[in-house]
C-alpha cells in the first residue's frame, strides 16, 4: 500500500533529512540544499521521491518553488481503513437484515 | 504536530439498540468481513470481552490467535470504545493505541443508528517515525528494508 513508499522513501537517511527541514516550515530547494552536504539537482531528486510518496507538496510562490510536508501524506492509511469500515458496517448491516428476515 | 482526520461512518440498521450492540460486540465473527483477517488461517472466532479492559482478539481455525485491541469503555448498548492496535501494516502493536468509538442511538424499537468514528490515525504515521530513529544502524531496519526493496523488485 501507499503507507509503504512513504516508509521506504523515508529510509534514505539523506531524504529523510531533507524531509526533516521541512517540519519547521515550507522551504524552497535552495534553502534546503544550503542546510545540506549534496547538490541542489540531488536534493530536488529527494524532493521528487517525497512528493511521489506523498510525503511532501510544493506550490509555486513568485518564481520559486516552495516544498512543505503534506499533512494528507499520512493519508494513506486512512483512505485504506475509511474504505475498511465502510465494508465492515455494510457486512453488519446485512447481517443484521438476514436475521429480521429468516427469524 | 501532523493530524489525520478520523474516518467517520454510519449506518441505521432495522434493529433494536441492544441487539444491535450485542451483534457488533458479542458476535462479531458472524458479520467481520473474512477478508480482514490478520491471521494466516481462516477466521473462527473475533472476540470482544465484555467489560473494560477485555481483549478484542481473532481465533483462526488452526487455532491461532492475534490480538487486535482491547475495550477501552463497555457502555451496553449505547456506547462502546475499542483500542485498534494494528499498525500500517497491519502488526499489533502494544504500544499504539487508535480508538474506534462505536455508538448506537436508538431512533425507534426497531431502528438503531450505528455510528463509528476511527481517530488518532496519525499515532500509526509517529509510531512508524519513532521505528525509523531507533534502528538507523547499519545492519538496523535499514538493512531490512533495502532487503525487502531487492525482493520486492526481484
Amino acid at each position: 500500500m501507499a503507507y509503504q513508499a512513504a516508509f521506504l522513501a523515508l529510509a534514505d537517511p539523506t531524504r529523510r533529512q531533507v524531509f526533516e527541514q521541512l517540519r519547521h516550515g515550507p522551504k524552497p530547494v535552495g534553502i534546503i540544499a544550503a542546510q545540506m552536504p549534496v547538490s541542489r539537482p540531488a536534493v530536488s531528486q529527494h524532493l521528487g521521491v517525497l512528493k511521489k510518496a506523498g510525503l511532501v507538496a510544493d506550490r509555486a510562490e513568485g518564481t520559486r518553488r516552495v516544498y512543505y510536508i503534506d499533512p494528507q501524506g499520512l493519508a494513506s492509511i486512512r483512505m485504506w481503513l475509511d474504505q475498511f469500515w465502510e465494508d465492515a458496517l455494510r457486512a453488519f448491516k446485512a447481517e443484521l437484515e438476514n436475521e429480521e428476515s429468516n427469524g | 504536530m501532523i493530524t489525520i482526520a478520523p474516518v467517520r461512518k454510519q449506518v441505521t440498521v432495522a434493529a433494536s439498540q441492544q441487539r444491535a450492540f450485542a451483534l457488533f460486540t458479542t458476535e462479531m465473527s458472524r458479520w467481520w468481513p473474512a477478508t480482514h483477517s490478520i491471521l494466516k488461517s481462516p477466521l473462527k472466532q473475533y472476540i470482544v470481552e465484555p467489560c473494560v479492559g477485555g481483549r478484542w482478539y481473532a481465533v483462526a481455525e488452526d487455532g491461532s490467535t492475534g490480538q487486535t485491541g482491547y475495550v477501552i469503555e463497555w457502555q451496553p448498548p449505547q456506547r462502546l470504545v475499542l483500542a485498534w492496535q494494528l499498525s500500517g501494516d497491519w502488526q499489533f502493536d502494544p504500544e499504539l493505541v487508535t480508538e474506534v468509538e462505536v455508538r448506537f442511538i436508538a431512533e425507534s424499537a426497531s431502528s438503531t443508528r450505528v455510528e463509528l468514528e476511527h481517530r488518532n490515525l496519525q499515532r500509526m504515521g509517529e509510531k512508524a517515525m519513532q521505528i525509523r530513529g531507533m534502528v538507523d544502524a547499519p545492519g538496523g531496519w535499514t538493512a531490512i528494508l533495502e532487503h525487502f526493496k531487492k525482493c520486492a523488485a526481484g
